[in-house]
């Protein structure tokens, strides 16, 4: 419904959600398409598996997503002709926030999050804005629903600070079981109160026997 | 007699209508190791002869994976067949990028083609400055190149030579020592299209054998890759050569008690020819 032809971007809606565990990752994204007060489809992949052990997903302007997720997947092709091999997240990362920041002054409208397993098959994740700038961190949530989603992560995964007295104890770290379980949690409480976010999760877990992934039905309301 | 005077420069034809600079680039071609190609209705089949410079060094990589569908072989100059390997990669992604879908091993060729004859002057007048025989890459592509592909349209295997001729084939060899696998290749042709996949690598194995003259075939100076319809294109792991290569010898040993000299395939067919 954009009339002005000044404002090209869209904003289809949408929620992400990553946590990283020792030796796993979990990724996640609902499947709802919509614009303004409407649904496009309720069956929309907001996933992309960049390489073996690397997934982005993303939140924002479909389109861009479209094109950015083509644009890596091109790069990667690229890197395993010349390299023999599959890109690490880390180094998928970087290439990452270099694509973003490449459109500094006509941005992606995408709000991303890589995650996979690092060069030690530790889990991790990487939190982007629209331009590149990006951190490594335990656990993250983009688009929509992210203002209703962080507070509960933070809550439950947050690490206490080392500044605290008396010491406490570092959180325990959660299994893959649980961490699945944590982000259906959470889907289904943001699919509740924001209007983007429904229909299905997509819900991706990589470890080191490979990719798994499954879906979970959300309130279509 | 006066092939000295007209071989200077790529756009200079000789009095009988040759281009000396092309010429001369086909013979870079036919001295650089075998490559072999064969191809039946499914399955394409790629094997080279890895020459090494010496026992001290490994030896260069011929065979080159363009897309999953996609691959091919080099003889010739293996640095000019790395440059256009890297142009082929590119125009695979870009058309997949754009049109979704991979590009057809036919509009590769051309594009190849096209660009090997760019680069040769047998176009306009007017790309005469652009060849120039002090600027080194303006020079034509030393290399031949068998690509290996599937498409929609099939299973194809394709030449692509330093002039920008390009042809298509049911089975092919290149470099040097070639004639002895085409003559031993012309011989089964007709079968190939009906052959399985195992069987058109055992031929390959045996038409690289052909071109080593007595040497023994082993895994290690053979590499060998295929595609196919279900199968995206990839090198054949050494072992599995090794094993083929095995299986292969033990069933000519049996029979051939008489024949102490060769493990050749017993061909007596013309004699092979050099080059």
């Amino acid at each position: 419904m954009a009339l002005r032809r000044d404002w090209v971007y869209e904003n289809n809606g949408g929620t992400c959600v990553a946590i990283a565990g020792s030796d796993y990752c979990v990724i996640a994204a609902d499947t709802r398409l919509s614009v303004g007060y409407s649904i496009y489809t309720r069956e929309f992949s907001k996933i992309c598996n960049l390489a073996d052990k690397c997934v982005l997903a993303t939140s924002g302007f479909q389109g861009d997503m479209k094109a950015l997720q083509k644009n890596l997947a091109a790069r990667h092709l690229i890197y395993q002709h010349q390299h023999n091999k599959q890109m690490s997240c880390p180094a998928m990362a970087q290439l990452l926030s270099n694509t973003l920041y490449y459109k500094r002054f006509f941005p992606y409208y995408t709000f991303n999050i890589l995650g996979g397993l690092d060069s030690n098959g530790k889990g991790c994740v990487f939190t982007y804005d629209a331009v590149g700038s990006y951190e490594r961190v335990g656990y993250s949530a983009q688009g929509t629903g992210a203002g209703l989603i962080i507070p509960v992560l933070d809550n439950q995964l947050k690490s206490p600070s080392p500044l605290l007295l008396p010491a406490k104890d570092a959180v325990t770290p959660l299994s893959e079981a649980e961490a699945v379980d944590l982000v259906k949690d959470v889907f289904a409480s943001a699919t509740e109160r924001d209007i983007y976010t429904g229909d299905k999760v997509e819900i991706v877990v990589i470890n080191a026997s490979g990719i798994r992934q499954e879906l979970m039905e959300l309130r279509k309301d | 007699m006066f092939r000295n005077q007209y071989d200077t420069d790529v756009t200079t034809w000789s009095p009988a209508g040759r281009l000396f600079q092309v010429e001369y680039a086909m013979e870079a071609v036919k001295q650089g190791a075998a490559a072999v190609g064969l191809r039946s209705a499914s399955h394409v089949v790629l094997a080279t002869v890895n020459k090494a410079a010496s026992d001290l060094s490994s030896y260069q990589k011929k065979v080159f994976k363009i897309d999953d569908h996609i691959g091919v072989a080099i003889a010739g100059l293996t640095a000019d067949g790395r440059v256009l390997s890297r142009y082929l990669r590119n125009e695979c992604i870009n058309h997949a990028f754009v049109y979704e879908s991979p590009l057809p091993v036919s509009r590769l060729v051309v594009r190849l083609a096209d660009k090997a004859q760019r680069i040769s002057g047998l176009t306009l007048m007017i790309l005469q400055e652009q060849v120039c025989t002090q600027r080194s890459w303006k020079r034509p592509y030393g290399v031949g190149l068998l690509v290996a592909g599937l498409d929609e349209t099939g299973a194809h295997l394709y030449y692509n030579c330093p002039s920008g001729n390009y042809f298509e084939y049911q089975a092919f060899a290149i470099g040097s020592r070639s004639q002895a696998a085409k003559t031993f290749l012309e011989r089964r042709f007709e079968s190939f299209n009906n052959y399985s996949r195992d069987e058109l690598i055992k031929d390959a194995i045996f038409a690289i054998k052909e071109t080593l003259q007595g040497e023994k075939l082993t895994s290690a100076i053979c590499t060998l890759a295929v595609v196919g319809k279900d199968e995206a294109f990839h090198l054949i792991d050494q072992k599995i050569i090794q094993e083929l290569i095995d299986s292969m010898e033990i069933k000519e040993d049996a029979p051939a008690d008489q024949a102490p000299v060769t493990d050749e395939d017993g061909s007596t067919g013309a004699a092979p020819m050099d080059i």
